[in-house]
């Protein structure tokens, strides 16, 4: 079964260069044989979870490499599930990227199985854990729809169309999308700092107690909470959005490595 | 007829504000200006073309500077301007001038937008105007018909049109791009330019909901406004409108800016940020270039929007240069025509010296037989004319007849020549 994570990988790798390859090509038939592969990769990566889940016992979301390839899962299939209902050019390009960036990343942390600690045996456990990641998720195809947007805005703005002109969609279609991924990405991510502070609860006796981790999931909610507030009142859209959900990202990206590395805390798991 | 009896006088872009062009003979007048030209004594033919970036006569005069001279003044009637001031805002072609003038106007040469095709069905509906109205001689008929022919090789011949047309697509386009979808947004003309109208055309069949175009004169905004069955409002009301607009198309003839960053800026966060897209096409501009600094205001002027359509340049000068040669080919050939249609006056020319002759040398004669009777008298001058008319039936038939090896215009020097025509 140590085979499957491998595979997996390298059919992510195929779905990107192939989406890679439409992107410059700009033929249909290109896409349809990307998009064949990256439901494959998901596919794969879903059993790759499945067995790693017989193979520790748990909920495998509990170490760098794992918590960063459900990551890498939930994106995949928030991607595809997605698909169906907005017709986005070239959006698939820009997320398989990301993708497999996340799932080198998951490839090179160690993937040795280390016995639970104490304080994460609960059943709260996958619930909070994978909704904070399906939140990651979200938020980061929010990301790339922000950074399509200004890729295609500074084409706009500048009056010389370079290669994304006429690649990426319209930027209503991208603030559009940015604003639906966030919208769910918020959602989630309130979420999993209501079920985490539950589970704080139970497992340290607080709901909350200002952990490094717990003030930089506090910090990324304002900054998504700020963003969908003055989209309504003020008409925070379109560009300032897109850099928004940028910060935004890194903000989450920073709660979920930053944090673990630099700060340290009780809530260093995922390392 | 002369060839100099040919003339124009006009006003366009290019050599009049746009406070001047208003106030010109036809804005809202309710006799027709065609009427009006044939009140005219000096003008005996005459054609009116009038629209946004241009008013101008047509007409043939047997007095040069007398016609001309009238036709200003019905042309500047309304604008209390002196016959001085309007010869500056006004152009005067006489003669191959002119007819090389009405070419390129027709071609869309002469065009604020080189190659826009709504001049040909202006000027084609100002021939119309005049033909109904009687206003046409064979000269000025066949003047203009000629152009419309000219103008028709040129848009076979070159790419000159598909330029004006591409950048009203690439507008499309573009507006696309940044609205995603154009149903239900709304359109608003400032200036009532031809290529405004064009690009209007355009959004409006791509499913743009509402017109509102913005006019010096409320009057003409109405009549551009009906077209698209759009509302008017005036120039003063301008930024207020701004508020709902998101497509700006602007080609007034202003001088100076029209459109301020200044003006602009409060009223995006009214608009809560949604995108206003401003399409410059007049020159000079209309549009404070500034304005693209604007967060979610995207600004095209008209090289903008040709750079874009990635027509290169030498590309499309060398299609104006082609434009320009097939105009002075047909403005060379046109000419021509016109010295064929001078046989007549050569004929009369050339009858009127031989009968001159004829009468001095009766004279002459006569003088020195004082015993003759009347009847001899008659006698003698009978075969003086007799003589003259069968000296000049051979050169008239040679002049009147068509014959391949000899070019026209040879005849007619040949023969001015031979009779000393041009001597005096």
């Amino acid at each position: 079964m140590e085979i499957l994570f491998p595979i997996t990988l390298f059919t992510y790798v195929v779905a990107t260069v192939s989406y890679l390859a439409y992107f410059w090509s700009q033929k249909k038939e290109v896409r349809t044989v990307a998009r064949s592969i990256l439901l494959t990769a998901g596919l794969f990566h879903t059993a790759t979870i499945v067995a790693r889940y017989f193979q520790v016992g748990h909920t495998p979301i509990t170490n760098m490499h794992e918590s960063v390839s459900f990551f890498g899962w939930a994106m995949t299939w928030g991607f595809l599930s997605f698909r169906w209902r907005y017709q986005v050019k070239n959006f698939g390009t820009f997320v398989s990227v990301v993708i497999t960036i996340l799932m080198v990343i998951s490839a090179l942390s160690s993937q040795a199985i280390i016995p639970l600690p104490p304080a994460l045996r609960s059943h709260w456990l996958p619930v909070h854990a994978s909704i904070a990641l399906m939140a990651n998720a979200f938020l980061a195809m929010g990301f790339c729809g922000g950074v399509m947007y200004l890729l295609q805005e500074r084409e706009i703005k500048a009056r010389r169309f370079g290669i994304f002109y006429e690649r990426l969609p319209s930027l209503e279609a991208l603030d559009n999308l940015n604003h639906h991924c966030l919208a769910i990405g918020f959602i989630l991510l309130t979420l999993g700092i209501i079920t985490g502070s539950i589970w704080a609860k139970q497992a340290w006796g607080t709901y909350w107690q200002w952990d490094p981790k717990e003030t930089w999931s506090l910090v990324t909610w304002f900054i998504y909470a700020a963003l969908l507030h003055f989209r309504f009142t003020m008409g925070w859209r379109r560009r300032r959005a897109a850099i928004m959900s940028i910060i935004g990202f890194s903000a989450a990206l920073f709660t979920l490595w930053g944090v673990t590395y630099l700060l340290g805390g009780i809530h260093s798991y995922a390392g | 007829m002369q060839v100099d009896n040919l003339m124009i006088i006009g006003v366009n872009h290019k050599v009049a504000p746009v406070e001047v062009r208003e106030k010109l003979a036809y804005t809202g007048d309710c006799e027709h200006p065609v009427l009006a030209l044939q009140k005219i004594s000096s003008c005996k033919e005459s054609c009116f073309l009038g629209t946004c970036n241009r008013v101008e006569v047509y007409f043939a005069a047997e007095d040069q500077e007398e016609g001309a001279r009238a036709v200003r003044q019905f042309l500047f009637s309304r604008s209390k301007l002196s016959d001085q001031e309007a010869q500056k805002y006004s152009y005067l072609h006489v003669g191959e001038a002119a007819v090389n003038h009405l070419f390129r106007v027709a071609s869309s040469l002469d065009s604020m937008i080189v190659g826009e095709p709504q001049i040909l069905g202006q000027l084609k509906s100002a021939y119309r105007d005049a033909s109904e109205h009687k206003s046409l001689g064979m000269v000025l008929n066949k003047f203009i018909a000629k152009s419309f022919s000219v103008a028709k090789r040129i848009r076979t011949e070159t790419n000159i049109g598909s330029s004006a047309v591409s950048i009203s697509f690439a507008a499309v386009q573009l507006a696309k791009k940044i609205f995603g979808n154009l149903d239900g947004k709304k359109v608003m003309l400032v200036g009532a330019g031809e290529m405004a109208e064009l690009a209007a055309e355009h959004l409006v069949a791509q499913g743009i909901r509402e017109v509102v175009v913005a006019n010096r004169t409320l009057a003409r905004a109405v009549k551009l406004a009906k077209r698209f069955e759009g509302t008017a409002v005036s120039l003063e009301e301008l930024t207020s409108e701004l508020e709902s607009v998101d497509i700006l198309i602007s080609s007034t003839g202003a001088t100076d800016l029209v459109l301020y960053k200044k003006d602009v800026k409060p009223i995006m966060r009214q608009r809560m940020n949604s995108p206003l897209f401003l399409i410059d096409i007049a020159v000079p501009r209309d549009l404070d270039p500034e304005l693209n600094d604007v967060d979610n205001v995207y600004l095209y002027d008209i090289d903008n929007l040709t750079n874009v359509v990635e027509v290169n340049k030498a590309e499309r000068s060398k299609e104006a240069d082609k434009a320009e040669r097939i105009v002075l080919e047909e403005t060379i050939k046109f000419m021509q025509w016109f010295e064929g249609m001078e046989v007549t006056p050569t004929i009369v020319e050339m009858r009127r010296k031989v009968d001159e002759i004829r009468k001095a040398e009766l004279e002459k004669t006569m003088a020195g037989l004082r015993d003759l009777g009347p009847k001899q008298r008659r006698s003698v001058e009978a075969m003086a004319t007799a003589i003259v008319n069968k000296m000049l039936h051979n050169p008239i038939l040679f002049l009147k007849t068509e014959s391949e090896d000899i070019d026209k215009q040879l005849k007619l020097e040949l023969i001015r020549k031979v009779f000393g025509l041009d001597q005096e």
